[in-house]
């Protein structure tokens, strides 16, 4: 296999991990922060429902971590197989962030593997639920801290470039580059509102499958509601993103926007197909790419005529870039649509399609935080650091590539299915109807 | 103390650390499906649900902080032992990752006891030491060449070379002898004296090939190695003294007397023998090409990575203990009249 070949297994082994991997971390981060939220309202109202929310989003929990834990692990050890020359080089300035995740990652395994064997331990419930603060702590630590190693790739910084060796290096300003507020910010805060979309439409394919339980109910508001506060937030966190694009990798922004000419008063094309450099069918928005650049309708934003061909990424990054933006649009406006209507009594918001959408939600979440990564890592291309090392210089030279790429193919296939019939097959043997009347008979003086 | 001295002692350390609690739920895994094999099955089951069902992830983390932490501190092993250990690492990785499913799906999820999985789940335990440990092997040197400035790994004489085998057999018995020493001090706690017999006649039978393959590592590298052989001798005071504590264990698993100073002297026993290997290797990372001073990270690194260290460090002690304390010292829990499980 010669190095071509390897580079190109390489690249897809990597994809392959990630894409695989990403849905389980995202869950991992961000249901730690439901489980709280949902255990907190538990003790605050003391209402039982709530609690046994908590217990059972836990349980569910343990089997998507335990894949994400085996995925991590993959790819935290590909890194280092697929891309030896990338982690030599790298490793000198951004080995501090790694490292730091681990003790992140450490931290919150412990008080995770307490937490889910101490469940009615203690007399106060509070107790137990101090032992998850450190669980969400460190799941979204984790995020954080890979999240800067990402960042840095993108934006490198904190070191100068001698000879092709990095000298001088500062670790603490390598994990604080200028790519960092954003993308931290952005996967946070995107990995809360995903696992609230899902945990949503689990409720609500509950309910239209026939289970009229109050219990259901409350989920379904309860992870609406959070699901709109970090819909928003993300929007919010995105509008910055754009700005820091347009000031540090222009590039990326004008491929992502098929922004070919360097021009003010610059509008924002969404979807649309590409005839040579002009964009057919698209949905123009005027002035809308200036605002999101600079802030202001008639500034001018940098077209990909200013860059060299071959330091380009590919163009269809522009339509993952509008897939992530439309589907965190249209929860966004879900989730409003189902507040709102809740607080103004809306009696549609209990139809049957409603209830369909809330359920496609789920899944739309987890489709954008994909697109999201293939759009980001897509659109550094062609570098694997940005300015400093290309993609094709960091692969491996070994030639069994191939043979590992069905190796992991088959075991993300063996993962991904046991994951997904374990989780089905653990709620329904044990619905919430029973579970409730098994804990009602406990506490009237049945057996224990 | 240089700072390449102190990285490669917190990597050391972390890597023992690893050994020993992996040990103990590998073999466990692999004297539950012989069990399984041959219908004494419950005796070690409800041991690996109370006790390594809640530690596995931990036990995961201290694998990959090794790793991660000797890419930190040495970034060129990433160079060397990154391109040519895609086979065996990756092969690893599945092997754990079986292992991992088989806690999450099998004995807390869906309750699955199907035969197949118990025998994987059981097999791996013996695989995946067998896979890292081919890592030490190739790290004596002889096994990988520099083709155009690229390394390659001779899979060949790898695979032919004998000491390849007796560190492969050496590891597997060792974990075998490890964990069954450990099980024996827990089942013994639990009050399970059918599985403490059991589990003591496993230690017992373990302890002499353990002995026996990690003598004749010594010898094989005269032959391989001669300049590692070496300086092993220089430090023979270490190995004689890690002898006399293995006697030390098995005569107490002999006698049935105090299980849990067998186990810490079987700790010692180890940390010694691991110990005297690392120092022996010193310089090398790998023969002949790296050493922990021409793969060491910049200064400002370094510093950094030892300062997030002790940070980290201090912050993981205290809630290792309280696991320990929840797990493993409390006698309700271990003894299965408590069951707090969400």
């Amino acid at each position: 296999m010669g190095n071509e070949e390897s580079l190109f297994f390489s690249r897809l082994l990597t994809e392959l991990t990630l894409s695989f991997h990403i849905l389980y971390a995202t869950i991992g981060v961000g249901v730690p922060l439901m489980i709280m939220v949902a255990q907190w309202v538990g003790i605050r109202k003391n209402d039982e429902h709530y609690t046994l929310l908590a217990r059972r989003w836990a349980r569910g929990f343990v089997i998507t971590v335990a894949v994400g834990v085996v995925t991590g692990t993959a790819i935290g050890l590909q890194l280092s197989l697929l891309w030896p020359n990338f982690m030599e080089l790298a490793g000198n300035a951004i080995a501090l962030p790694l490292f730091m995740e681990t003790f992140a990652f450490f931290f919150e395994a412990i008080f995770l593997g307490i937490y889910l064997y101490t469940w009615d331990r203690f007399e106060d419930q509070r107790k137990h639920f101090l032992l998850l603060i450190p669980v969400a702590v460190g799941a979204s630590l984790s995020a954080v801290f890979i999240t800067m190693v990402n960042a840095f790739m993108n934006a490198p910084g904190g070191f100068e470039l001698v000879n092709g060796e990095l000298v001088d290096i500062n670790p603490i300003l390598a994990m604080f580059t200028p790519a960092m507020p954003t993308k931290v910010a952005h996967v946070v805060s995107t990995a809360y509102m995903t696992a609230a979309f899902v945990l949503a439409s689990i409720a609500a394919l509950r309910m239209l499958r026939g289970s009229d339980h109050i219990y259901h109910k409350k989920a379904l508001f309860l992870t609406m509601k959070l699901g709109l506060v970090f819909a928003v937030a993300t929007a919010i966190i995105g509008d910055f993103s754009g700005k820091y694009l347009a000031a540090y990798q222009p590039e990326k922004l004008a491929a992502a926007e098929w922004h070919f000419e360097t021009e003010g008063n610059a509008s924002l094309v969404l979807f649309g197909l590409l005839d040579g450099e002009e964009v057919k069918y698209g949905i123009e928005i005027p002035y809308a790419l200036s605002i999101l650049a600079h802030g202001n309708p008639s500034a001018e934003v940098t077209g990909l005529e200013e860059f060299s061909p071959d330091e380009l990424p590919p163009l269809y990054i522009h339509y993952l870039f509008d897939l992530m933006v439309t589907i965190g649009m249209g929860l966004t406006l879900l989730s409003f649509v189902y507040v709102a209507a809740k607080w103004r009594g809306w009696k549609f918001i209990e139809s049957r399609w409603f209830r369909w959408l809330v359920v496609l939600g789920g899944p739309l979440a987890l489709l954008a935080i994909e697109f999201g990564w293939w759009f980001t890592e897509v659109g550094r291309q062609p570098w694997v650091l940005r300015g400093i090392m290309r993609t094709e210089e960091a692969a491996t030279t070994s030639g069994q590539v191939d043979l590992m790429l069905i190796l992991f193919a088959g075991l993300y296939l063996v993962l991904g299915i046991g994951s997904a019939v374990v989780l089905t097959r653990m709620f329904r043997r044990n619905p919430v109807e029973e579970e409730l009347a098994d804990r009602a008979a406990h506490k009237g003086g049945g057996p224990a | 103390m240089t700072l390449e001295i102190v990285g490669i002692s917190v990597l050391w350390l972390f890597l023992f650390g690893y050994v020993i609690i992996a040990s103990v739920d590998f073999g466990a895994g692999f004297f539950n499906a012989y069990s399984a094999f041959t219908n004494k099955e419950h005796v070690l089951t409800s041991i690996i649900q109370r006790y390594l069902s809640p530690v596995w992830e931990i036990t995961n983390v201290f694998l990959v902080f090794f790793f991660v932490g000797i890419i930190g501190f040495f970034p060129k092993t990433a160079f060397y032992y990154g391109t040519t250990l895609l086979v065996p690492a990756s092969i690893a990785i599945v092997l754990l990752a079986v292992r991992g499913s088989y806690y999450a799906f099998a004995t807390y999820g869906a309750r699955i006891s199907h035969r197949g999985y118990i025998y994987m789940y059981g097999l791996s335990g013996l695989l995946i030491p067998a896979a890292w440990s081919t890592v030490l092997t190739i790290s004596e040197g002889g096994f990988i060449d520099l083709v155009d400035g690229a390394p390659r790994l001779d899979y060949w004489a790898l695979f032919l070379s004998p000491l390849t085998w007796s560190i492969v057999v050496l590891a597997i018995a060792a974990v075998l002898y490890i964990s069954a020493v450990f099980l024996t001090w827990y089942a013994w706690k639990a009050g399970d004296s059918q599985a403490t017999e059991l589990l003591r006649k496993y230690a017992l039978i373990w302890s002499l090939p353990t002995i026996v393959t990690a003598t004749g590592i010594i010898v094989e590298l005269r032959v391989h190695n001669e300049a590692h052989f070496d300086s092993l001798l220089d430090l023979w005071w270490m190995f004689a003294l890690s002898f006399l504590l293995f006697l030390g264990t098995v005569l107490l698993l002999w006698r049935r007397k105090s299980y849990g100073f067998a186990f810490i002297l079987l700790v010692g026993q180890f940390f010694l023998a691991f110990s005297a290997y690392g120092v022996s290797h010193y310089p090398y990372l790998l023969y002949p090409y790296l050493t922990i001073y021409d793969g060491f990270t910049n200064e400002a690194m370094a510093i950094s990575l030892i300062i997030a260290f002790l940070a980290g460090f201090a912050l993981l002690l205290p809630s290792l203990y309280l696991v320990l304390r929840l797990f493993l010292f409390d006698k309700d829990y271990v003894q299965g009249k408590s069951d707090y499980h969400a």
